[in-house]
């Protein structure tokens, strides 16, 4: 542990704050991109109910795939960079977001869609007003399931000459340096715990107290 | 006022789930549908707001052809109200009231007050405006249901057995409720039910569906019971049909004046004395005694139902379930004016069957 506490590597443009800030950043635009793709994709298959085979069979073959594979082709295809690293982080939040999504939208009870349309909403309406609000906490789980993947595997990145908290496990590896191995493998569960605090107080604040596995008021 | 007309709909599993319907339903009026399970009742109904277009016929609300209308339009003017009351769990009492007057573009605090009238209208705290729909029981949540229908004041409202996932004694009391709001609000109201009971009991006018999507008859309550149109619907309405019509039969039968007595008095007694309070209400019976006797509260034998002036079932209930086999005749404020004979009861019954009102 001494060298997590040594100054001297709080500083400087490979120190410890650099390499959180990569990761973080790996991780949050991971989610993001990952987000804008699988949200729209499941909610969509979960509204109309039409291609949930779609979902089940894309969400199995991604999980499938060796991210460590997917990262080592698209360096050789693309080349080393930031490319690579989100390809193969997108591919592996895109399935949880998107089963957790379209899981939400389904468990939707079928009087309160039937509810919805009933009183005159549009279907974008019923989907945002009624369904995504009530599917939200099934799509908070996709998501704290997909950051938790993202934060430990955004370690790989370093395996191809990016940064990150992985640069401490590679490096340590490489010199034999196990207790700086050992520290960046500590900060790496640190962020991962932080990030899923981020989610938790998101998922307080969006999800309304009326909805069952909200955490509070429900008690149908 | 809603015309069915020549309304067939048939499901893409080639299902007839209602066949050539022909029916109208007069504005201001409560008709409600009944009939067994899977006879067609939902499906008629929602063809009316368009939650299932019909396979051929035409449905005119007001004289508008509802398929002419889109459906979000159509449904913001037809309230709506389900069995599981439907109310979206995430949005409190008072939004989920606000619903269809946001969806129609009021500003958001004349919905809101608007919201918060109706849920006095129907009965419910204004502090329920606040809660979620999971912390209401069952009954509450219908009453939000039949608010939410009511917020932007449709001229007519669909009703898919609103009440029978409640309790019965719940059920009567919501039941009630609605009667005592329609006589207030005067909407052009269909109901659905399986429950015959339910349908005599709301109805100005009863549909009775049988299986297959068909009309078994069409017609008020008393005429269902005196007049039914054939077996289905005889059998329909049920073995104690007789005992029923009673209910739509205003009694005319002798009230006999009967000596009252109070607790602390001393009576001698050879016949049933009635026990009243200070004003009049009755607290009960006392057996005839041998003797003189002090009346005290541990001797008073509880009451049967009273009876109101109303009608006659309410007549003979009251005095089949008195143990003295007198019906207590209670005015306004509950006290008492007299007692009515079971034997009276039948007479009037025989006299309105020779006037040709009883089925015989
Ligand atoms: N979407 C549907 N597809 C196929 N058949 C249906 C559908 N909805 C209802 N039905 C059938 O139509 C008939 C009438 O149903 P419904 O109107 O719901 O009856 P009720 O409300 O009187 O119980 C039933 O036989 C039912 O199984
Ligand atoms: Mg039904």
């Amino acid at each position: 542990m001494g060298w997590l506490f040594d100054p001297a590597h709080w500083s400087g443009s490979t120190g410890i704050p650099v390499r959180i800030v990569e990761h973080f950043t790996y991780t949050w635009l991971t989610l993001l991109i990952a987000a804008v793709i699988a949200v729209p994709l499941g909610a969509f298959v979960g509204h109309t109910g039409r291609g949930g085979f779609l979902i089940v069979g894309l969400t199995n073959g991604l999980r499938a795939l060796p991210t460590l594979a997917v990262l080592i082709i698209v360096v050789l295809w693309a080349g080393i960079g930031d490319v690579p690293v989100y390809t193969a982080l997108v591919l592996l939040a895109v399935p949880p977001i998107m089963a957790g999504t379209y899981a939400g939208i389904r468990a939707v009870e079928p009087s309160i869609v039937d509810a919805a349309r009933g009183v005159g909403m549009h279907e974008g309406g019923v989907l945002l007003q009624v369904e995504l609000p009530n599917a939200l906490p099934l799509v908070f789980g996709g998501f704290r399931g997909a950051a938790l993947q993202v934060v430990s595997t955004a370690t790989i990145a370093a395996y191809v000459g990016a940064g990150g908290l992985g640069r401490f496990v590679f490096d340590g590896l490489a010199f034999q340096e196990y207790d700086q191995m050992l520290g960046g493998a500590v900060l790496v569960a640190v962020l991962a715990v932080l990030v899923d605090l981020v989610f938790v107080g998101l998922q307080k604040l969006t999800v309304s107290p009326g909805v069952v596995g909200a955490g509070s008021g429900g008690n149908r | 006022m809603i015309e069915f007309r020549a309304v067939t709909k048939r499901f893409e599993d080639g299902t007839i789930a209602v066949d050539e319907l022909d029916l109208t339903v007069e504005a201001g009026t409560i008709t409600v549908f009944v009939g067994p399970s899977g006879c067609g009742k939902t499906t008629s109904l929602r063809m009316v707001n368009r939650m299932i277009d019909p396979t051929s016929g035409t449905i005119l609300v007001d004289g508008k052809d509802v398929l002419s209308v889109d459906p979000p339009t159509l449904r913001r003017g037809i309230g709506y109200v389900i069995q599981q009351a439907g109310l979206f769990p995430h949005r409190t009492v008072l939004d989920n009231v606000a619903t269809v007057p946001l969806l129609s573009g009021w500003d958001r605090r004349r919905a809101r007050t608007r919201a918060a009238e109706l849920l006095e209208t129907v009965g419910l705290p204004a502090e329920f405006g606040k809660r979620y729909p999971a912390q209401l029981s069952g009954g509450q949540q219908q009453r939000v249901g039949v608010a939410r229908a009511l917020a932007a004041d449709p001229p007519v409202l669909l009703m898919d057995e609103p009440f029978s996932a409640v309790d019965p004694i719940v059920r009567e009391g919501l039941q009630d409720e609605l009667l005592r709001l329609q006589a207030e609000i005067g909407k052009t109201i269909v109901f659905v039910t399986h429950d015959i009971d339910e349908a005599l009991k709301l109805g100005d006018k009863v549909a009775v569906m049988r299986t297959g999507g068909h009309l078994a008859q069409y017609a008020k309550p008393a005429e269902l019971l005196s007049a039914p149109a054939n077996d289905f619907v005889a059998n329909f309405v049920g073995k104690d049909r007789g005992y029923r019509t009673l209910t739509f039969l205003s009694a005319d039968v002798p009230v006999h004046e009967i000596d009252a007595v109070k607790v602390g008095d001393t009576v001698t007694s050879n016949s049933w004395k009635l026990v009243v309070d200070d004003t009049r209400r009755p607290l009960g019976w006392l057996s005839p005694v041998d003797g003189s006797v002090e009346v005290t509260a541990d001797r008073l034998i509880a009451g049967g139902s009273l009876y109101d002036g109303g009608t006659l079932r309410s007549a003979l209930d009251a005095a089949l379930s008195s143990p003295s086999a007198l019906g207590v005749t209670v005015d306004a404020e509950g006290a008492v004016v007299g007692v009515v004979h079971a034997d009276d009861v039948l007479k009037a019954l025989a006299a309105a069957r020779a006037a040709g009102e009883v089925p015989s």
